[in-house]
């Protein structure tokens, strides 16, 4: 008597998901650079700021200032039928620090974004990444009119540590991104205490 | 009520403001402010031991065929078993989609849960780097692209 293997076959795959953070300053192209590789139109997903503890029937609370929403935008890369990346860009202002602990959970690594107009920008992100022990690259997005500057010169003003990847980069180029995404995992996979070795499969 | 009632509600406090400093703390992007956890019947957290990441993938059981028979869930609830028997969906993917507040996503998904009309994968635990494999895995991945 066979019954009850055959809807087996016919579950849909479980892929395993891992997800990058993509930081930086408001309007360094954070968006851009997750629309530039994903599947899906970048979209958008709220949380509630009420929802950290606050008591359910505490009508008072929703009127706080503390109850508003952030807007986190994300995309999707399958890379195979079982393995999906999510990108999700990071809240930009400071006052939504706490939301990064709920992203940086369980995060592969992050990118860094940074704008060489406003390097200190993205001091926060670096600061919160290098103390959370969370691989990043810093890539630094190439906008027409702002001065090139040496990979080195942006390591030494960010004051980085010299295993962490700086890549010059240009937020609505495919491959460009890719290159930034592979930079992360394999700092991340490097940090993992293992020499970049190629797959036994 | 159906989430369309909710969606498109005019943003505006569930009273008139009295004054017109006390609409300083939100503007029309914040959206409706309330009434997205009138689907949870208020409720900010499931009976779930987990909270449910935003990468969790939601999965339909074989017992979620026709999730309309069920008289107990609401058309929120309905919605998300559909939605995922289409594709397995992340919790963030289905937030946006139901274009609902992640924390009212989980709540319902929670439910789901509780009902064993789906389950939901648990991502790599926190703290802890995924599998060297896997890493390898998605670096051949992204060069692929």
């Amino acid at each position: 008597m066979a019954f009850g293997r055959s809807s087996r076959s016919k579950r849909p795959v479980e892929p395993v998901t891992l997800k990058i953070l993509v930081a930086g300053g408001f309007g360094v192209g954070k968006t851009t650079l997750v629309g530039a590789v994903s599947e899906i139109r970048p979209l958008r997903t709220e949380e509630r700021l009420s929802e950290a503890g606050r008591p359910v029937d505490d009508l008072a609370g929703v009127e706080g200032k503390d109850t508003t929403t952030v807007a986190m935008d994300f995309g999707r890369i399958t890379l195979r039928e079982d393995l999906v990346l999510y990108l999700f860009g990071t809240p930009g202002q400071d006052r939504f620090w706490f939301l990064w602990d709920e992203l940086a959970q369980g995060a592969l690594g992050a990118v860094v974004l940074a704008d060489t107009r406003r390097l200190e920008d993205c001091f926060a992100a670096v600061d919160y990444f290098e103390r959370r022990g969370i691989p990043f690259t810093v890539a630094v997005n190439l906008f027409e009119g702002a001065g090139q500057f040496p990979t080195e010169t942006v390591r030494a003003a960010l004051d980085l540590d010299p295993e962490v990847p700086v890549l010059l980069c240009d937020a609505r180029d495919r491959s460009s991104v890719r290159d930034v995404l592979v930079a992360v995992v394999e700092h991340a996979l490097a940090r993992a205490g293992l020499s970049p070795e190629p797959a036994r499969t | 009520m159906s989430a369309d009632s909710v969606r498109d509600t005019a943003p505006g406090p569930p009273h008139a403001p009295a004054d017109a400093g006390s609409s300083r703390w939100y503007d029309a992007e914040a959206g409706p402010v309330v009434r997205p956890y009138a689907m949870t019947r208020g409720r900010t957290s499931s009976a779930s031991r987990h909270r449910l990441d935003l990468i969790a993938i939601v999965v339909p059981e074989p017992a979620a065929d026709d999730p309309g028979r069920d008289q107990t869930l609401s058309p929120e609830h309905v919605e998300i078993v559909e939605l995922c028997s289409d594709m397995p969906q992340s919790i963030a993917e289905l937030a946006s989609g139901l274009d609902l507040p992640v924390g009212v996503v989980r709540v319902l998904v929670g439910d789901l849960v509780e009902d064993e009309l789906v389950h939901v994968t648990r991502p790599v635990p926190p703290a802890e780097l995924p599998d060297v494999n896997i890493l390898r895995e998605v670096i051949n991945g992204l060069r692929a692209l």
